[in-house]
C-alpha cells in the first residue's frame, strides 16, 4: 500500500515481542495497555535510553535487570497535581464526606498513586474534615521508585503554586503551607500526613483484591488500558467496595462501557463520583 | 486534488482556531463520510465549548472525544482540554494525560503520530493557524506514512508561525486558504 508500512510491520513485532519479554521475564504486564499511547512512551524510552531497535532493547533488558527501573520509568510514571481538578475534590467534601462520617472506620484506597499526589490532597481532606485518625489510607503503583518517591512526600518547590491554588478551590479549610516544609528549592511534606498510610506495590492487572474499602479513587490511570483490562480493574473495585462504598474515577473515564456499570450509580456523575449498590 | 482518496482527517489548530475552523466545518455536508479529529489548543482547567459551538454550525455529528470510543464517518471528534488524543490501531479514540509536548496538552504532534500510525496513507493531516511550532513533526509523520499534508496559507493566518514551521518541515505539502481546503476535502472520496 505505501512503501513505509513494511517498516512499520516491523516496529509493532518488536513492541509485541518487548512486552512479551518484560512479562516473562519481570511479571510487568503491559500487553494489554492502550497501545497508542504505550507505543509513544516505548519509543521516547529507546531513542532516550539509546537504543537503535527496540529488538536491542529488548536485548538489554533480558539480560540486564538494572534496565527494568529504566524502562519503567518511561511506562508508568505520572505527574499529577495535589488536588488536580478542584471540583472533585470538593465533590468529594460536600457529597462524600458526610457518609463517610457515619462509619467509625474507614478505609480508602488510593490505586495507582504515582508520587503521592492525589494521596497526599486526600489525608489533608480528611484531617480537615477530621476523618484521617479513623482511617487507613492504601496507597498503591505498580513501580517501586514511584512508591518511594510518594512516601518521601518531596516535590519541586515551584509546583506548589499550582497545589496551593488547587487546594484553595476545592474548599480546603486550612492552608497547605500547614503541611510542609521548604528548603533548597524543594518542599517536604509532614511525615504525620503518612501516619494512617500504607505504601504497597499492587497491580490493577494481575493482582487481587486485598480488603473492604469505603473509598476508592483511581484517576487517569484506566485511560492507560485496553477495553478488557479496564473491565478487569473496575471488576477488582467492584469487589473491593463496600456495599454503598464510593469510586471516583478521572474527568474523561467512565463506567459506561464496562460490564460491571450494573454495580453502581452515579452518585456525582459530573465529577465521575460512583457508589457501589448495595445488592 | 479530486482523485485523492482517505479513511481520516486529523485536524491542528491554536491561536486564531475558530475563525479557520468556521470556514472549513460547516462547509461539509450531512453526509460526509470521513471521521474528522481536531486537536486545539485550549487552556486545561476550562471546560471545552468547542463541540457544542460547532455542533450549532456544523450538518455533521460534533462531539468530545471519549476514551475508547469507535470512530465513526460523519463525525468530527475534538480532543477534551487537558487530555492528549490519539487514534489506536483498531481506529477507537483513546485519550492520555501524559506530559504536556511543546507547552501543548492536548498535543497536534501526538494525534497526528498517532493517526499516521493507525491510517497510514489514508490519513489527511491539515495544519491550520497557531502561535508554535505544534503539528510540524506530527505532519512529517503523516507524510512519512505515505498520507497526505494541508497547510493553511501563512498569509492571511491569525497567526502563521504554526503553519510556516509546518511548510518548513513539510515542503510538499498543499498550501491554502482554509475556504480551499474545505472544498478540497469535500471532495475526498471514502477509501474503503
Amino acid at each position: 500500500m505505501n512503501r513505509s508500512e513494511p517498516e512499520e510491520k516491523v516496529e509493532d513485532i518488536e513492541i509485541r515481542l518487548l512486552l512479551e519479554a518484560l512479562f516473562v521475564r519481570y511479571h510487568y504486564d503491559f500487553r494489554n495497555y492502550s497501545m497508542a499511547s504505550l507505543k509513544r512512551r516505548l519509543r521516547q524510552a529507546r531513542q532516550q535510553l539509546g537504543f537503535a531497535t527496540f529488538s536491542a532493547m529488548q536485548e538489554s533488558l533480558l539480560h540486564d535487570p538494572a534496565m527494568l527501573p529504566r524502562l519503567l520509568r518511561y511506562l508508568t510514571v505520572q505527574v499529577s497535581e495535589m488536588f488536580r481538578d478542584p471540583d472533585y475534590f470538593r465533590a468529594i467534601r460536600e457529597n462524600v464526606v458526610p457518609h463517610l462520617r457515619t462509619y467509625p472506620s474507614l478505609k480508602v484506597w488510593i490505586a495507582g498513586c504515582s508520587e503521592g499526589e492525589e494521596l497526599y490532597s486526600f489525608v489533608i481532606l480528611f484531617r480537615e474534615e477530621g476523618l484521617e485518625e479513623r482511617t487507613i489510607f492504601y496507597a498503591t503503583d505498580i513501580n517501586q521508585e514511584a512508591l518511594q518517591a510518594a512516601e518521601a512526600g518531596v516535590y519541586a518547590l515551584d509546583r506548589l503554586q499550582l497545589f496551593t491554588e488547587n487546594h484553595r478551590k476545592s474548599g480546603g479549610t486550612s492552608s497547605l503551607s500547614d503541611y510542609y516544609q521548604a528548603a533548597y528549592g524543594r518542599v517536604s511534606f509532614d511525615r504525620t500526613l503518612r501516619r494512617n498510610v500504607v505504601f504497597s506495590d499492587h497491580s490493577l492487572v494481575t493482582d487481587a483484591v486485598f480488603g473492604e474499602m469505603q473509598l476508592i479513587s483511581c484517576r487517569n490511570v484506566m485511560i492507560y488500558f485496553d477495553r478488557k483490562l479496564q473491565d478487569r480493574a473496575i471488576g477488582l473495585f467492584s469487589e473491593s467496595l463496600a456495599r454503598k462504598g464510593f469510586l471516583g474515577l478521572g474527568a474523561k473515564e467512565s463506567l459506561r462501557f464496562s460490564r460491571h456499570a450494573s454495580d453502581f450509580d452515579d452518585f456525582v456523575r459530573e465529577e465521575k463520583i460512583y457508589q457501589r449498590r448495595a445488592t | 486534488m479530486s482523485s485523492l482518496e482517505a479513511q481520516a482527517i486529523v485536524i491542528g489548530a491554536s491561536a486564531g482556531a475558530l475563525e479557520a475552523l468556521s470556514a472549513i466545518l460547516p462547509v461539509l455536508p450531512k453526509g460526509f463520510g470521513l471521521p474528522i479529529m481536531i486537536v486545539v489548543h485550549v487552556p486545561p482547567d476550562r471546560d471545552s465549548v468547542l463541540s457544542e459551538l460547532f455542533q450549532a454550525k456544523c450538518g455533521l455529528l460534533v462531539k468530545e472525544a471519549e476514551d475508547k470510543e469507535p470512530i465513526l464517518g460523519g463525525t468530527v471528534y475534538f480532543a477534551p482540554p487537558g487530555y492528549h488524543l490519539l487514534i489506536e490501531a483498531d481506529k477507537c479514540l483513546a485519550l492520555s494525560s501524559d506530559e504536556p509536548v511543546l507547552f501543548s496538552r492536548p498535543s497536534i504532534d501526538v494525534l497526528f503520530e498517532s493517526a499516521a500510525d493507525a491510517y497510514g496513507s489514508g490519513l489527511i493531516g491539515v495544519v491550520l493557524t497557531g502561535a508554535n511550532q505544534d503539528g510540524a513533526k506530527g505532519l512529517q509523520a503523516i507524510v512519512e506514512a505515505g498520507g497526505t499534508a494541508l497547510v493553511q496559507s501563512p498569509k492571511g493566518a491569525f497567526s502563521s508561525v504554526m503553519p510556516e514551521a509546518a511548510i518548513k518541515s513539510v515542503p510538499t505539502a498543499i498550501v491554502m486558504p482554509p475556504e480551499q481546503i474545505a472544498t478540497c476535502l469535500q471532495n475526498i472520496r471514502v477509501r474503503a
